[in-house]
């Protein structure tokens, strides 16, 4: 059991935080938005269907309008970052290969990559990698991106551009972001939304300043990044052999 | 003994569980139809190339020294009885019938078998099957179509090129080696190989390993645990399973097709 009782709202055309310890299913709440996993119980409504009550085409026809940035980026590695990137656009649409090429590289461009678009996945950083996969999720204009962990691994300047280009994305198209991290200061220098997760509960939601103005411990506690206080820093012998047993 | 009794069925009703499940999934990747033809046909030629061409080196060597084997050995014997020129048909029969099939499946499953389930695992652990299906892409269309059908193409290609290249190696011994006449073993080759019961048969032996084979390994690589230790367990599963496959389908097929005397 990863949650329990857990009930939140993504606000359309917004960009919705999404933070909590690691190890809380921040990564899986995003899996479970895009019917990638299934809930024991419980629904999720995306755009107001019941996601995981679509057939199979329709399913894969809501998810044309989402795009998922990766935690490691996930690449296709038999292909160039310019085939990565346009690897959406040709199976999805019906646009010639000069009008592809123009969306690609505008939106390598974006992620400040467009001179690596001859490159291999095998040959980029991981910081690097998570930039394509992030022009990747971006290429068909989603109504919906998620972004599992964007500031991880990048260095102090790309990290500014990206927390820049997630704002423009949301500022310039409308898109609804959701961003999973524990970055607190990017997360909440961008986010409308902040919504935080620990031990399978929404502990806090609101507006940034109503998080940061926040009395509850936890919360306190995990945007102050102290060791001490109610959620253990050490994780519970307890919990591993639940775990354990259940297997 | 009620125990033992308990997971033995409890283990075949996994393994029939598991046996339905890839049954589902190969047809599953099979019937749904690809989006744009040309795509598929461009991934397709893909992967000819990585599963057989790259296979041809280990085959035609493989299938030269086991024909030079069988020749060097058959000669042996057959010259006892003074019908050493046999040596040809010999050579032939085993080669179109058991050798080329059978140890080219096995090759197969060891070279592009163990590739498969490694590249389809690695695709699952560094999640680029979840990505396709994020696009709204079907990884089982998209990955394990153009493969598996790749595979079924190339094994029976290739057992024919191992029994050319074991008919030939095997000729290099005994014509140029130990001077059997090149006309008796062409010849009696020729009078004693049946298009229908030799070549028809090892046909369909090779077609049903590679369906066996190929099928094994992109199960394997789609269903294994996404961590280094799953996918080496996968690998070697793979190459374990489809062996074993090969030689005891290789036994229900034989005594089917050459079983009635």
């Amino acid at each position: 059991m990863i949650y329990e009782d857990v009930s939140l709202d993504i606000p359309r055309g917004k960009i919705t935080a999404v933070m909590g310890p690691s190890g809380t299913g921040k990564t899986t709440l995003l899996k479970l938005i895009a019917a990638q996993l299934y809930p024991d119980s419980g629904h999720i409504f995306v755009d107001g269907q019941d996601i995981h009550s679509l057939s199979r085409s329709d399913l894969y026809k809501v998810r044309e309008k989402m795009g998922m940035l990766f935690q490691s980026g996930a690449l296709f590695s038999d292909m160039s970052v310019f085939e990565n990137v346009a690897f959406p656009l040709q199976e999805h649409t019906n646009f010639d290969a000069s009008k592809i090429e123009s969306i690609v590289l505008e939106k390598l461009h974006s992620v400040g990559l467009r001179g690596a678009a001859k490159l291999f996945p095998s040959e980029l950083s991981g910081g690097m990698a998570r930039r394509v996969a992030l022009a990747r999720a971006i290429a068909l204009d989603p109504e919906l991106v998620m972004f599992d962990e964007p500031f991880t691994g990048q260095d102090p300047i790309s990290k500014g551009v990206l927390v820049e280009l997630i704002r423009q994305l949301n500022d310039g198209s409308g898109i609804t972001s959701i961003v999973v991290s524990h970055d607190v200061e990017e997360s909440l220098s961008i986010a409308d939304h902040v919504c935080i997760l620990s031990g399978g509960r929404v502990i806090a939601q609101g507006a940034p300043s109503d998080i940061r103005a926040s009395d509850d411990a936890q919360v306190k506690q995990f945007l102050n990044g102290e060791p001490d206080g109610p959620v253990p820093f050490h994780y519970p012998e307890s919990i591993a052999d639940e775990q354990r047993s259940q297997r | 003994m009620m125990n033992s009794l308990i997971s033995l069925g409890a283990g075949f009703l996994d393994w029939l569980e598991a046996v339905g499940r890839a049954g589902i999934f190969i047809v599953q990747s099979l019937v749904r139809l690809p989006v744009r033809l040309g795509e598929s046909i461009n991934l397709l030629i893909r992967q000819l190339y990585s599963v057989g061409v790259l296979s041809l080196v280990i085959i035609i060597v493989s299938g030269t020294f086991i024909g030079m084997v069988l020749s060097l050995q058959g000669y042996s014997i057959l010259a006892k009885f003074g019908s050493s020129g046999s040596v040809g048909q010999l050579l032939a029969l085993s080669l179109l019938r058991e050798l080329g099939p059978v140890v080219t499946a096995l090759l197969f499953a060891g070279r592009a078998g163990s590739s498969l389930t490694a590249e389809i695992g690695l695709m699952k652990a560094t999640e680029q099957l979840s990505s396709y299906e994020m696009m709204g892409v079907d990884p089982l269309r998209r990955v394990i179509a153009p493969r598996f059908i790749a595979g079924v193409i190339s094994l029976p290609l290739l057992s024919f090129v191992f029994s050319a290249a074991g008919i030939i190696g095997g000729m290099l011994v005994s014509v140029g080696w130990l001077g059997v006449s090149d006309g008796a073993f062409w010849t009696l080759m020729q009078q004693s190989v049946n298009f229908n019961t030799d070549i028809i048969n090892g046909l369909i032996k090779a077609v049903v390993f590679a369906v066996v084979v190929t099928w094994i390994a992109v199960y394997q690589g789609y269903e294994c645990v996404p961590t280094s230790e799953g996918i080496g367990k996968a690998t070697t599963r793979t190459v374990v399973l489809g062996s074993l496959s090969i030689l005891a389908l290789d036994f229900i097929l034989t005594a089917a097709m050459f079983g009635d005397f």
